[in-house]
């Protein structure tokens, strides 16, 4: 049975320390919810006063219509899944999943046979008997998931689950976890750092920095109209150029400072007004000229680094600034260091920001954060 | 927003600890303290303190105690780290036995191996009559200064062998490569990379030695002589034969705590300069011992074990000779057995064995409830808690026992002459032991596995029972078997306390041998020592480690 989350005006504080100081969310019934943001920016804080495990200071916590702010939290019927996986370690394998379920005094046939079942479905049913300290680390994040979601929690709390392993397995394991969830349905807020997990991982995504949730949003939305200049800079790479808005015989124009006007034809009509703005252009969004005349701004290449499908390379654009670029590798040869070339910003996928990198000045930004 | 503060158990807990604390640790430190410096009068004085200053008679035994324990320390250093690193970095035959026979060494009684020393080295020792007879060489006196160092030091090494090969196990390989890549190697290396590494340890130890020597009763009681140390001082002022001061007994004793304070404040003070943790992940590699430099290694080790485990060979021998009073002679039997069976034997075992049970019992319970206190529900009334119960650590064992009887020996709390007090004594005595490798061993599992329990819906109290206290234990039982046998053979406090009914093996050895009735003696003494080596044997057995912490 899973449910809604909802979050009113939360708060956090350690004394005087504000760590959250007005959070408003409201998970859906069966999402895969991810809290995406930099280290020490209260994800871990605000996954853990859902789960009871830290004090909540101000605001409402609701599972459906049940407010759970002063629910003990073993009653408050959560899966949890910890950095560490937290696996009993004096208890085998069959007793650390089934751990839960005793105490929901369960008769001893439904024990096993849930448990033989989540054991199965997270394919460690050969390892039942075993002592955690034999297992490998994909071993135990199974075991962790099974003992999670074995007690059909109404909510599936992970956090940063996947931090403990290498490369390779934690792209296995982020598979295994979605399709699991899945097939469940359960609702799960799910904590990490890392970006690229998020986007693979999740429904929707909410990027946090210092307390505040700065976009809620699909990984599409986040990533292609990201609300402001730290969503566009923490998700994904980008290159951040300053310039000018100016509105000329009722054309929006993007000036650059080389005096190259790009023109815009998604800038919300309140902001269509000349000011100065910071654009975010992803490596992506550059395009190579072949024609020097071509190219909105020239640059320098000052190093490449060759990644097999994609080539990148560094250069120094002739206002000063340093940009990163992405183009597909191609047969023919790097362009070596030194060379000029003249680069092209793709309009359409560009964005732009005030001054204060505050708010996305154009159209199409989905963002389910309202504050 | 409203902020309750929800009222658990362990705010109960906490509160039962205070009030326990304050009954049987703070009311008798306190009323020691209120002996030395109040008079029967009720006025403040600080005349017995005058009267220990003033007087070199009294004086002196600090000093003597403090000279004496300096050098024991000393010397067991040297004895033990050489004997530790060739344990630890060569591959010595028979390396098991070296083990054991010197756990062994360092368990039994303080004053039995005085004791068996000067049935050895003593004036009519036989040692030193078939040297005089054969080689017309006397042995100089084993009593007095020298022979209170010998005993003790030869006893206590042990501890410096188990403290020095837990920190020499984690000493990496790859540092000591380093280091010899650099070009330091051999005994330069021994100095400048692997004692410097091992220093927190040393310190550890020697600190550890240090507070047994110092507060060491038995030994200089039976082979001190003239060498005068403040333990037997106390116990004379309190129940001597020259007539009893209890308010002189106090003063001393708070001279003593005051000394032990300072150097356990002191050895914190050095230890802090070498603050670093090691974890070996790749643990040194033993070699073959080779050549002359190994010949001399199996001689060195074995020596030391053979000298320091002699006595209590030597007491069984003993138990097992006929004896007439103070004079063993011809002949075996089991008359001396037989004389014990009459005096108390069974008793004594039955004592013994239920008194450290019910005070290990206590003990762990009370270290998991004050650990998980001290870690998890950090606050300032528990770690008042905490210092508090590290108290005992720095006082002398005839101190607590003269505490207690002066505690209890009058009404509403008379529990003088009973079991009780003795229990309360060897848990009081034990218990800073433990409770630091419970909060140790606490410390190192990760709050995210009580948070995983109590999220799949377990209780607080139930996470605690089912999760918290099993994944302790380990850590705790392996401290524990030396708690057992420091329980199984306290004297110092035993002796003020103890009476008829509350009889130990222990005491029963010392009341024999204090009455000149050493053949009963030997014959208590062997029965402890046999008790001893059962439990180790049967510790190693169950816990399959070859270590043991302290």
């Amino acid at each position: 049975m899973s449910v809604e989350i909802i979050i009113k005006h939360a708060c956090k504080k350690y004394g005087d320390n504000v760590i959250i100081p007005d959070l408003n969310l409201s998970i859906k019934k069966g999402e895969f919810f991810t809290l995406l943001g930099p280290s020490g920016c209260g994800k871990t804080t605000l996954l853990r006063m859902i789960a009871g495990f830290n004090s909540i200071e101000g605001g409402d916590f609701y599972f459906g219509n049940k407010r759970i702010n002063d629910l003990d939290p073993s009653k408050r019927n959560i899966g949890m899944v910890f950095q560490n996986y937290a696996i009993f370690p004096h208890l085998t394998v069959r007793n650390n999943v089934e751990f839960g379920l005793k105490n929901r005094k369960l008769d001893k046939a439904e024990i096993k046979s849930r448990a033989d079942k989540f054991l199965k479905l997270m394919q460690i049913d050969s390892l039942a008997e075993r002592m955690p300290e034999r297992l490998s680390g994909g071993q135990q994040q199974r075991v962790a998931l099974a003992r999670a979601l074995c007690i059909e929690p109404d909510v599936l709390l992970m956090d940063e689950p996947l931090s403990n392993l290498d490369a390779k397995l934690r792209v296995e394991m982020r598979t295994v976890i979605r399709n699991i969830q899945r097939s469940v349905g359960i609702t799960t807020v799910y904590v990490t750092h890392d970006q690229e997990e998020a986007m693979a991982i999740s429904d929707r995504i909410a990027v946090m920095k210092a307390g505040v949730i700065q976009h809620i949003g699909t990984p599409k939305s986040i990533y292609q109209r990201p609300a402001n200049l730290f969503v566009s800079t923490f998700i994904g790479r980008s290159n951040i150029i300053e310039g000018e808005l100016v509105v000329e015989n009722g054309n929006t124009y993007f000036k650059l400072k080389n005096g190259n006007k790009v023109q815009m034809n998604n800038v919300q009509k309140k902001h269509q007004k000349s000011q100065p703005i910071v654009a975010s252009v992803r490596p992506e969004e550059f395009l190579l000229c072949d024609d020097m005349k071509q190219g909105h701004i020239k640059g320098t290449v000052k190093d490449s680094v060759f990644l097999g499908l994609n080539t990148h390379y560094f250069v120094k654009l002739e206002t000063g600034e340093d940009v990163e670029i992405i183009q597909e590798s191609t047969i023919s040869s790097i362009i070596p260091a030194g060379a000029e070339i003249a680069l092209r910003i793709n309009s359409e996928k560009v964005n732009l920001f005030t001054k204060d990198g505050e708010s996305n000045i154009l159209e199409g930004v989905c963002n389910d954060n309202v504050a | 927003m409203k902020k309750h503060k929800r009222l658990e158990i362990w705010t109960f807990v906490t509160i039962g600890f205070f009030i326990l604390f304050a009954i049987f640790l703070v009311y008798p430190m306190y009323g020691i303290l209120k002996e030395s410096v109040v008079t029967p009068e009720g006025k403040f004085s600080l005349e017995q303190f005058k009267k220990f200053f003033s007087n070199p008679y009294y004086s002196q035994t600090i000093l003597n105690s403090f000279k004496v324990t300096i050098a024991v320390t000393a010397l067991t250093l040297l004895l033990g780290i050489p004997f530790s690193y060739f344990y630890s970095f060569y591959r010595l035959k028979g390396a098991k036995i070296l083990f054991i026979v010197s756990v062994l060494c360092c368990m039994s009684a303080p004053f039995i191996g005085a004791y068996a020393w000067i049935m050895l080295l003593g004036r009519s020792g036989v040692i030193t009559v078939w040297i005089k007879e054969h080689l017309g060489i006397s042995l100089g006196s084993i009593y007095g200064f020298v022979g209170i160092m010998f005993v003790q030091a030869f006893k206590l090494f042990p501890l410096v062998f188990i403290y020095m090969n837990g920190a020499f196990k984690n000493i990496d390989n790859t540092l000591l490569e380093a280091s010899e890549n650099m070009g330091c190697v051999g005994i330069k290396r021994f100095f400048k990379v692997i004692m410097q590494l091992s220093m927190p340890t040393i310190l550890a130890a020697a600190l550890m030695v240090f507070m047994r020597a110092f507060a060491d009763f038995g030994t200089p009681l039976v082979i001190g002589e003239g060498y005068r140390t403040f333990p037997v001082e106390i116990y004379n002022q309190y129940l001597g034969e020259n007539g009893t001061n209890h308010a002189f007994a106090s003063a001393i004793s708070v001279i003593a705590i005051l000394v032990t304070a300072v150097v356990f404040f002191l050895q914190k003070w050095a230890t802090n300069k070498y603050k670093f943790s090691m974890n070996a992940l790749h643990p040194v590699e033993k070699k073959k011992p080779k050549g002359i430099l190994g010949v001399l290694m199996y001689i060195y080790t074995y020596a030391l074990v053979a000298i320091a485990f002699l006595p209590q060979v030597y007491i069984v021998y003993l138990s097992f000779r006929n004896c007439k009073g103070s004079v063993f002679q011809e002949g075996y039997s089991l008359m001396n057995y037989e004389a014990a069976a009459k005096k108390l034997l069974g008793r004594s075992i039955k004592n013994t064995l239920m008194f450290g049970v019910v005070a290990l019992a206590i003990i762990i319970l009370l270290s998991v409830l004050i650990a998980y206190l001290v870690v998890r529900r950090s606050s300032v009334a528990n770690n008042i808690i905490d210092t508090v119960s590290m108290l005992p650590y720095i006082i002398p064992g005839s101190v607590v026992g003269i505490a207690l009887v002066l505690a209890f020996s009058k009404k509403p709390l008379v529990l003088t002459g009973t079991i009780t007090i003795m229990i309360i004594a060897l848990v009081i005595r034990r218990m800073p032991y433990t409770i630091r490798s419970a909060t140790a061993t606490l410390m190192q599992i990760p709050m995210s596995i009580e948070e995983a329990s109590i999220s799949l819906g377990a209780s607080k109290l139930k996470t605690f029972i089912k999760i918290t206290v099993p994944m302790m234990t380990n850590g705790i039982v392996s401290g524990a078997i030396l708690s057992w046998v420091a329980i199984v053979t306290e004297l110092s406090s035993a002796i003020i306390l103890y009476n008829n009914k509350s009889i130990t093996l222990t005491m029963s050895t010392y009341v024999a041998i204090s009455r000149g009735n050493y053949g009963l003696g030997a014959a208590f003494a062997a029965i402890l020592t046999v008790l001893t080596t059962i439990s180790l044997l049967v510790y190693l057995a169950v816990s399959k480690s070859e270590d043991i912490k302290l």
